[in-house]
């Protein structure tokens, strides 16, 4: 499904306004350690997180993945926006704690392995 | 949602006694951080991770975290198991990841009510 | 792509703002060399991670790159405390990192298993109290 129809169902607040949602999102992965997203998660992946400092920006980007959630209502760092936005990697934000998210995505047929 | 069913929905292994798939429980939070973990403390909750420490079992008795169940095989060693056993948290495994162990938890029913934070 | 192309960056420890940076820009010399997505990929991935062991670990480093048809090598060197087991190290979940480190995301063991994933060759050499060295190289397929 694409970026944009996924947001609008979870009702997310876009913090990366002209990044492109016009993505196709291809999977989920929820984990808030990095080297375990870089590990694991697939390119075109969801990655939902509760970490907010701007190197989940360049995990992103090297995994190719289609966008980051930000879970329990975190904020984006400044620098993390910024970066975000240079490289074109959407970040969403959610009030809901992630085992919320991701059951919602999961419902919206995102799988992750 | 008891712990036999959360058992069959993930294919998961009992690390602790049988006798606690009886153990229900209302709500799950997934945690990946001690900091995380550490902040929720919702009772009868699920705690859904891959920290396999002794720290948070100790962590799960204080915040009256009723069971705990490891993503993505991962394991606790014998004295985690050990502590978890003498303070009466069951512990399972499961090989799906943290994605695919809330997804289908969710799809049967389950919820968190955890405040955004 | 006959000649070799060779640079370096240096890394700061405990610069978190700029970690990645200098895997980002290897990442664009890769792409700007023709290299296939699925090694430039690779590659990305492998350099990251170790961009990321001196940031975490060390007081400073260096990021070598030489590429040529066949091969890309990567030396990334650090004053830093040296890995004292290195088989220990590299199994999946060890980790030597400071809590704060963890909290971050970091940490989670998974550095150097994902470097041998992601190479076809890794060479680590190290000694406690000075620094490591960590070489790996990634075969580039023959030009169709």
């Amino acid at each position: 499904m694409k970026l944009k129809e996924l947001s609008d169902t979870l009702s997310l607040e876009l913090k990366t306004p002209e990044a492109d949602l016009n993505r196709e999102v291809k999977g989920g992965y929820a984990s808030d350690l990095l080297s375990d997203v870089i590990g694991n998660a697939r390119e075109g992946f969801i990655w939902v997180t509760i970490q907010i400092h701007l190197n989940i920006v360049a995990v992103a980007s090297l995994k190719g993945l289609s966008g980051i959630i930000l879970a329990n209502g975190r904020r984006p760092d400044e620098d993390t926006l910024s970066k975000a936005s240079a490289e074109n990697i959407p970040i969403m934000t959610s009030p809901l704690p992630v085992f919320e998210i991701v059951g919602r995505l999961y419902t919206l047929g995102l799988k992750c392995w | 949602m008891t712990l036999g069913e959360i058992k069959n929905i993930l294919n998961a292994m009992v690390l602790t006694s049988k006798d606690d798939l009886e153990v229900d429980v209302t709500c799950a939070y997934c945690a990946d951080l001690m900091s995380d973990v550490l902040s929720f403390s919702v009772t009868s909750s699920l705690l859904i991770t891959g920290l396999t420490n002794k720290q948070v079992i100790r962590t799960a008795e204080v915040a009256n975290i009723k069971a705990i169940i490891f993503i993505a095989s991962k394991r606790p060693q014998g004295e985690a198991i050990a502590l978890a056993s003498r303070k009466k948290i069951p512990l399972l495994v499961t090989k799906f990841s943290m994605f695919d162990a809330c997804g289908r938890l969710y799809q049967k029913g389950l919820r968190c009510e955890a405040e955004g934070g | 792509m006959g000649a070799t192309t060779e640079g370096a960056f240096f890394l700061t420890g405990k610069d978190f703002t700029n970690a990645g940076t200098a895997s980002s820009e290897l990442k664009g010399i890769l792409e700007g060399l023709q290299v296939k997505p699925d090694i430039v990929r690779r590659a990305a991935i492998a350099a990251f991670e170790a961009e990321m062991n001196v940031i975490i670990y060390a007081v400073a480093g260096m990021m070598h790159y030489s590429i040529t048809s066949e091969t890309i090598k990567v030396i990334v060197s650090d004053m830093g405390p040296g890995i004292e087991n290195i088989d220990l190290a590299m199994t999946e979940g060890y980790s030597t990192a400071p809590d704060y480190i963890r909290e971050m995301g970091f940490g989670s063991g998974m550095g150097l298993p994902n470097i041998k994933k992601n190479t076809d060759e890794l060479k680590i050499n190290s000694t406690v109290g000075e620094g490591t060295t960590l070489e790996f190289v990634i075969y580039l397929s023959k030009a169709a």
